[in-house]
């Protein structure tokens, strides 16, 4: 797991310890994680309830990059994501997660609208046979 | 890894490390527990695929606009997040030593929980009461399966948590249960990262769709 190799032992202190070196958080970066997402949940429910933008697709687009911030910001402060934690294991874990979910999604919903499309005609296009 | 390559002239070069540096125990916990994460994110993404391949599937059922109430939705998000940064503040307890603040900040994450498992419960039961159940249309095959599945892993997260509390009565603080709130720490901000999911997609999309 580590990269770093002990030839002697005995200086384990200090920089490379397996142990204890997941960071908890702060008191102040809870506080800023929570009034960030609670912000970011408030606005898109409020754009959806009130019906604040007219356009659907406008509203569609906006709710999920509200979304994805909010993801984002929930894996910095609450789950103390960054790019050293157990030496970028974790990272590397989430990136090649990320992949993998995109090309699931992605792929369904690309197959399956194309599926839909291609393979089962309806009322309009039987007529038009 | 490459430093251990060492030669004198008759030995055979070694390419691995001969002597395994120490680990302490449970140094490993954390990495293995995101890495379990990360594949309950693939189930997870599996279910969100099949609710978006499914979700315009009503066959002729009730829709998203006929069946969601975006208040109580926005109840069961704010008890969820509350939950969150309850059991933030237990971590933090923790980090200072003080047990029984830590049981009192896991016992209100816990009741936060429970609020948002009876929400949800009674949300479901409404749905089956009026005829929307399961069977009745792909788009409720899919919604049932999705934000069924997490509701089985914040309950589970519950029963989990109970025992924790169980254990920190009974130990204390020691390094195995910090370890342990740890996991579960971790287990809990994801099924809050799951439902961002859950409320943007199958909720507020629904309505907007």
């Amino acid at each position: 797991m580590s990269a770093t190799v002990h030839n002697e032992h005995g200086h384990d202190h200090g920089h490379d310890d397996h142990g204890d070196g997941h960071a908890h958080g702060t008191f102040k970066s809870y506080m800023v994680g929570f009034v960030l997402s609670v912000i970011l949940t408030a606005i898109p429910f409020w754009l959806v309830m009130e019906g604040v933008l007219a356009d659907a697709n406008a509203t569609a687009l906006t709710i999920m990059g509200f979304a994805v911030v909010q993801i984002v910001v929930h894996m910095v402060f609450f789950l103390h994501m960054t790019p050293k934690a157990e030496e970028g294991w974790n990272m590397m874990a989430l990136i090649f997660t990320l992949i993998v979910v995109v090309i699931i999604l992605a792929g369904s919903l690309w197959v399956m609208y194309h599926l839909n499309t291609n393979m089962m005609p309806g009322v309009h296009d039987m007529n038009r046979m | 890894m490459a430093a251990t390559v060492t030669t004198t002239q008759d030995e055979a070069p070694i390419f691995y490390q001969v002597e395994e540096h120490a680990h302490p125990e449970g140094s490993s916990t954390a990495l293995g527990f995101w890495i379990y994460l990360m594949s309950d994110c693939l189930i997870f993404a599996i279910l969100f695929a099949t609710y978006g391949v499914l979700g315009g599937n009503y066959a002729a059922g009730p829709g998203p606009k006929d069946l969601f109430d975006l208040n109580l939705v926005a109840l069961n998000t704010a008890m969820l997040l509350f939950s969150s940064i309850t059991y933030g503040f237990a971590m933090l307890t923790m980090d200072k030593n003080r047990v029984a603040a830590t049981q009192m900040w896991l016992a209100i994450t816990g009741l936060f929980g429970l609020a948002f498992l009876s929400i949800e419960l009674y949300e479901f039961h409404h749905f089956i009461h009026i005829g929307a159940t399961p069977q009745r249309s792909g788009f409720l095959s899919a919604f049932f399966a999705l934000v069924g599945t997490h509701g089985l892993h914040v309950t589970f997260g519950i029963i989990w948590l109970v025992t924790l509390m169980v254990q920190v009565g009974k130990h204390g603080l020691i390094a195995a249960n910090r370890r342990r709130l740890m996991c579960l720490s971790m287990f809990w901000h994801f099924l809050d990262v799951i439902w961002i999911g859950v409320f943007t997609f199958v909720y507020l999309m629904g309505m907007v769709r």
